[in-house]
């Protein structure tokens, strides 16, 4: 037990980086201040992994330790204590967080080399992983909700890193309002939870919710989805993620991909046992936003031609699939998910970082190709992580996206249907991917080749300050090419590379569907989902027939964009990229309309003239009459003795009446 | 033979309206003093009266407190008219109005 005591330090290491980070940041310099802060992760993980072990030597049922810290906010019948959970599912969180955390930062120390705001950088991302853990590990909702806003705040920071440039800037704020809208469904939650159960420890919720009605609980399950789905970017508040890749690749990496947008599907595991008390058709919303949402994104990202773009909406998608299990009640399939995501995710956006890097701040695909001969590492790495992704076996991404389409199956046969096609375009878009930057001529020669020289440019050029950054780099990179030609990345940017492409190979095994003995991660989860979780029994001839039909999938996808996009010379606006698509349906501008239009012009109304004559009316109304009245009322003070003698006289004679009348009657 | 108390106590009430009124309508400052005077007096004649009348010696003791501080009352009151006499010498208290709102 006194191992587990200490769980604490997980948190604090990443806050004590960022302590000593807002003090000594910039004395600290580059790159010493990034080796600080990947140290401060780094010793977080290691301490993250001793709490793993200690939590290990318990027994099954006995695997949910409380550390309480602090009283934290008493008021009335609110009690809520700061203090951490430890169970094998904030466990799970904490690892996967520090762990892809400590890789990310290490390659951050390569790709922000040079970087006016190195330190600052850093500060940042020490304060996410602070944030993000007391998100994972809180045992509350205030304080998991402490957590959430502290993730969206740096998310903001970070996103708008080069606030320098207009786009970043924007894409900062976009991803911060979009966000507030979820946190009211998450505040509006909690409220609802706090006025039924009475009280926002998970533990006790869980117990009061049972007392709950059916519709009650629905309503929490429905409002914290809300939050969810702003936070893991659910279809209709996905729009900020695209966006957020303003910001450097890293970010990209640790907070809009790995990490802070798996939050929403964290929160919703979390409270599975509200999600079991819930109207069945609650859940069914949820399964079916998911499988849509990874629909959407996955056509979206057959459509675009900025590497990052491709990445981003494939992290909605595979969102989606997360969303598509919890709703399909199949938690551990999600968390599955959510970590064999976080690595091949990880894997393949700083893999783009690294190309973008050698490229010289290019992301346009179709101003690459033929990368693999120039950078082997990045290639061969980049390779697992399409591997896995695209859902081949035996890689990471084929076993934890057959969990998720089996909790599909066994829910909902149409939107397992749903989960297969998305399989299919997700195999399609990577392989796109693939065969654009690694394969085919090497069209950054010339522009005119791909045909892109009349074009319009339809990527935003990366930031002065980062292309100045690595300037130096290359510089230092060269390696005997001419400028022009790409480089190869420093060995801080490729061990994590490495790193993550043997995880996400072998990620796997640690949740094998072949007996229940080699089911790792769901024998480890069972404790903290209790019986939220149904055993379901499928025979292995079905499971295994499942399997084929997603490898079938898979692997036909590969097949189109073998035929559509190998050895061919990418052209814009072929009949393979419709523009509805390359512009995601329309609902960015549509939303963009909705708030120009009507939303301006309520606001106009609101601003213009409810404020100003009701409000501003009301206030100056209470003022205007007060100086009235005493306009009025200061005539009394004529000065003249007389005319104050007449009014005591008067005031004498009337009292004398009163008097007088009342002896009288 | 006595007085009938009724008496006292008419002239006090005349002597009062006459003070009351004189305050009111006048407008020179030493008048208007006279008639607060006038005022504070025939309220001590009505206190003596009714002393008097109900064999009460309270009532004599009010008007010596009475008259108390209608002397303090003078020697402030004369103190301020001479300071205003001074600075102008023809003031009426209608030409005192400083404190118009």
């Amino acid at each position: 037990m006194e191992t587990l005591d200490l769980s604490f330090l997980v948190p604090l290491f990443p806050l004590l980086g960022f302590a000593a980070l807002v003090v000594a940041g910039r004395k600290l310099g580059d790159p010493l201040a990034g080796w600080l802060a990947t140290a401060a992760v780094g010793v977080s993980f290691v301490t993250s992994v001793g709490m793993f072990f200690a939590l290990l030597q318990l027994h099954g049922e006995d695997r949910h330790f409380t550390v309480e810290l602090f009283d934290w906010v008493v008021v009335g019948g609110l009690d809520v204590s700061a203090s951490l959970l430890i169970d094998p599912l904030s466990i799970t969180m904490a690892l996967f967080v520090t762990g892809v955390g400590t890789l990310i930062h290490l390659y951050s120390i390569g790709y922000m080399h040079g970087d006016e705001r190195f330190s600052k950088f850093f500060l940042y991302l020490n304060l996410f992983t602070f944030s993000m853990l007391v998100l994972v590990l809180a045992d509350n909702f205030l304080l998991a909700f402490l957590g959430w806003e502290g993730v969206g705040a740096c998310s903001y920071f970070l996103i708008s890193f080069w606030f320098t440039r207009e786009s970043a800037a924007a894409a900062g704020k976009k991803a911060f309002v979009t966000n507030r809208i979820g946190d009211f469904g998450f505040m509006i939650g909690m409220f609802l939870l706090f006025s039924a159960v009475g009280s926002l420890t998970y533990a006790e919720a869980f117990e009061g919710i049972e007392r709950v009605s059916a519709y009650t609980a629905s309503a929490i399950v429905l409002l914290f989805f809300v939050g969810a789905a702003g936070k893991s970017a659910q279809l209709p508040l996905f729009v900020w993620l695209p966006d957020a890749m303003e910001g450097p690749t890293p970010v990209s990496a640790l907070i809009h991909a790995a990490t802070m947008v798996t939050a929403g599907v964290y929160l919703l595991c979390r409270i599975a046992p509200i999600l079991d008390a819930a109207d069945p058709a609650a859940l069914t919303v949820i399964a079916a936003v998911g499988a849509l949402t990874a629909l959407f994104a996955a056509t979206v990202a057959c459509a675009q031609d900025d590497i990052k773009k491709v990445l981003a909406y494939s992290t909605v998608s595979q969102l989606g699939y997360m969303v598509l299990a919890v709703g399909s009640g199949a938690y551990v399939a999600a968390i599955f998910h959510m970590v064999t995501h976080a690595f091949f995710k990880a894997l393949l956006f700083l893999g783009s970082g690294s190309v973008i890097h050698g490229m010289h701040d290019e992301q346009d695909m179709k101003r690459m190709g033929a990368l693999r001969k120039w950078m082997p590492i990045t290639w061969a790495t980049f390779m697992i992580g399409w591997l896995a992704i695209s859902g081949v076996p035996p890689f990471a991404g084929f076993w934890s996206k057959d969990e998720v389409l089996l909790g599909a199956w066994l829910d909902n046969k149409l939107l397992w249907g749903v989960g297969i096609l998305t399989a299919l375009l997700t195999a399609y878009y990577m392989s796109r991917q693939v065969f654009l930057v690694f394969y085919g001529a090497e069209r950054w020669r010339s522009p005119a080749e791909a045909g892109v020289a009349d074009k319009p440019e339809l990527t935003d050029p990366e930031p002065v300050a980062e292309a100045a950054a690595h300037a130096d780099a290359s510089g230092s990179h060269g390696d005997g090419h001419s400028g022009a030609d790409p480089h190869g990345s420093p060995w801080v940017m490729t061990v994590p590379l490495v790193i993550l492409a043997g995880l996400a190979m072998v990620a796997g095994v640690l949740n094998l569907p072949f007996t229940k003995g080699t089911m790792y991660l769901e024998h480890w989860l069972e404790p903290s989902f209790g019986e939220a979780l149904h055993p379901h029994s499928v025979p292995g001839s079905e499971k295994l027939v499942l399997a084929l039909i997603a490898t079938a999938a898979a692997l036909v996808g590969i097949a189109l964009a073998y035929a559509t996009w190998f050895r061919r010379q990418p052209s814009r606006n072929s009949g393979l990229e419709p523009g509805v698509l390359k512009r995601a349906w329309g609902l960015d501008a549509l939303y963009g309309a909705a708030v120009n239009g009507p939303g301006r012009l309520v606001s106009n109304w609101l601003a213009f003239v409810f404020d100003r004559r009701v409000i501003d009316g009301a206030v100056n109304g209470v003022g205007g009459l007060v100086r009235g009245g005493g306009g009025q009322l200061r005539r009394v003070q004529t000065g003249y003795v007389r005319s104050y003698a007449l009014g005591v006289a008067g005031g004498v004679v009337l009292l004398l009446l009163v008097v007088v009348g009342r002896v009288i009657s | 033979m006595s007085i009938a108390p009724e008496w006292y106590l008419a002239l006090a009430a005349g002597l009062f309206t006459m003070g009351a009124i004189g305050l009111l309508i006048r407008r020179n400052v030493l008048v208007m003093f006279m008639c607060v005077e006038l005022m504070l007096n025939a309220v001590n004649l009505t206190f003596v009266t009714f002393a008097r009348t109900l064999d009460d010696i309270n009532g004599q003791v009010a008007v010596f407190f009475v008259l108390v501080v209608a002397a303090a009352e003078v020697v402030v009151g004369l103190g301020i008219i001479v300071a205003i006499f001074r600075r102008r010498a023809d003031a009426t208290a209608d030409d005192l109005h400083l404190l118009k709102g």
